[in-house]
């Protein structure tokens, strides 16, 4: 199963209300997927720095009492660049100034543990195993703020339940995607993708899916020639929702056999698996409810 | 003959389809509001009720209805009507996928659109589009009509058996062994009695812009001489 979720608010004056629109709606997709849960959140929170890099201490054996200042302190001593770390729990925010990348392969290095989600100017990436509802306790969901985000709730059938498995998936800055379905050719990805230098952390078929439409931005498609690339090579069955820093982006496999719904009003754009998570959401009533078509793009702009 | 409503922000699912099937009687009329896209609303119906669903249904609401009359004020997820044997659901919005599938007796009307395999292995039971169907619709339906006052997409009617298809818009692809016939008087006589069924809202449709699909059966019998290579 696997339950997806996705939330554009239209007007900044309800950014800070992202959380509280988004919790019911990811709590509502439990029963399709209570093994995982994930979130995406695209905010202008960078401030005076450049990049900002999403982090993950549940794997190293501190875990959640993992010593992030002590990280802030070593990327400002080594690295020589200004860093701040903003930490809940075992995942924290890492703003810093400059080129991501020497940061990331000197965290590789030094914290082989400590788990890279996400890195872009606007993305800030939670992923972690559990029921939806601890997890969105665990890391404020409530509380978060941000022009639009992409959930995902997980019932694991491709590859194993970790942390790492869970969606969203992200390649590249400031892009995540999230899948409801499963692929049958995601090795004929990789072996696309592999000799072309392009790395995979997990064998999950949807991160193949993810590295495959990044791969396709990257080469200079736009995201509508990028989703055309995915209906001629991906084969299987997927609801995909993708995330970029100033979009949502929605398409369905030709047999729409995973499903998605729409509600549209003046405020939001919502996405959910199912009727049953927007049903709480202001002015539901009213909305422009629609069912989004098989192999058509479904593009909403930040 | 009683009249009650139940509010599913309150009252959950199975509490309310336990007094649909054990404590109401012929004839009562059951409101249900604020359907917010629960599973399974009024399933298994077993006798003449009137029930009204306000809002938007989720997942096989009426399944497997026999005798109840169920009205739903919104669209409907998928699988609704799933294998009902007689009664009549009307739909006021659009429907999700397999809406009707095999459905063996009873009326399934739908203002909207619907989505993909609607009709799916249709055993009897009739089914009224105000909009389009998706793909694989009626595939293999065995028996029935479907009326369909929009368009249909790909593969419409594939391995039909001997449920008849009437189409007023445009069909993207036929399926396989699915063929255009004529319409005869019987067949016009059909449409318009299933259409002034479905309501007001499809007066406007005239059967005479209806076209007639049906099973070129040459798929019924095992051809030895076709290619056999796959």
């Amino acid at each position: 199963m696997c339950g997806i979720v996705g939330l554009l608010l239209k007007k900044p004056e309800l950014y800070d209300r992202l959380g509280e629109f988004m919790v019911p709606m990811l709590v509502g997709m439990t029963e399709r997927g209570p093994d995982s849960a994930g979130l995406a959140v695209f905010s202008s929170s960078v401030g005076n720095f450049d990049k900002k890099i999403s982090l993950y201490s549940g794997l190293t054996s501190e875990g959640a009492s993992f010593n992030w200042q002590g990280l802030e302190g070593a990327i400002n001593q080594h690295l020589g660049i200004p860093a701040k770390v903003h930490a809940v729990n075992n995942h924290a925010i890492l703003y810093i100034s400059g080129n991501p990348e020497p940061v990331k392969h000197w965290i590789a290095e030094n914290y082989p543990k400590l788990y890279v989600l996400s890195t872009g100017e606007k993305i800030d990436l939670y992923k972690d195993i559990g029921l939806p509802a601890s997890i969105a306790d665990r890391y404020d969901f409530k509380n978060i703020k941000g022009s639009h985000l992409v959930g995902h709730t997980r019932m694991a059938t491709e590859s194993a339940v970790t942390p790492e498995r869970a969606h969203p998936f992200t390649a590249g800055e400031d892009f995540c995607l999230v899948h409801n379905g499963s692929l049958s050719n995601p090795n004929y990805i990789r072996r696309m993708l592999e000799p072309r230098g392009i790395k995979f952390e997990t064998d999950n078929d949807t991160e193949a899916a993810c590295r495959f439409i990044e791969w396709r931005l990257s080469e200079g498609d736009d995201l509508k020639q990028a989703l055309q690339a995915c209906f001629d090579e991906l084969d299987g069955f997927y609801t995909f929702l993708m995330g970029t820093a100033d979009s949502l982006a929605l398409v369905r496999d030709p047999f729409a056999c995973k499903p998605a719904m729409v509600a549209e009003t003046d405020d939001y754009v919502a996405i959910a698996s199912e009727f049953r998570s927007l049903a709480h959401l202001p002015d539901i009533k009213n909305a422009n409810v629609f069912e989004p078509a098989p192999e058509e793009m479904y593009v909403w702009a930040a | 003959m009683g009249s009650v409503t139940f509010d599913l922000e309150q009252t959950p699912v199975r509490e309310i389809n336990h007094f649909i099937h054990k404590d109401a009687d012929i004839g009562d009329k059951i409101a249900i509001t604020n359907a917010g896209g629960a599973h399974s609303i009024a399933c298994g119906c077993d006798k003449e009720l009137e029930i009204i669903i306000d809002g938007h249904a989720g997942y096989y609401a009426g399944g497997m209805n026999k005798d109840a009359e169920i009205t739903i004020s919104g669209s409907a997820g998928t699988g609704v009507g799933e294998n009902m044997m007689s009664g009549k659901i009307h739909v006021k919005g659009f429907a999700s996928n397999g809406a009707g599938a095999s459905a063996h007796g009873g009326l399934l009307v739908i203002n909207g659109d619907a989505g993909l395999r609607c009709g799916i292995s249709l055993k009897g039971g009739d089914i009224v589009v105000g909009g389009s169907v998706g793909s694989f619709s009626g595939f293999m339906a065995q028996a029935g009509r479907m009326v369909i006052c929009g368009n249909a997409a790909d593969a419409l009617g594939d391995s039909l058996y001997e449920a008849i298809i009437y189409l007023r818009g445009e069909v993207k692809s036929l399926g396989a062994d699915a063929q255009f016939e004529p319409m005869t008087d019987d067949d016009y006589a059909v449409v318009a009695e299933l259409l002034s069924q479905a309501g007001e809202d499809f007066k406007k449709f005239d059967p005479k812009e209806f076209k007639r699909i049906a099973s070129s059966k040459s798929l019924y019998h095992w051809n030895s001489d076709a290619n056999q290579e796959y």
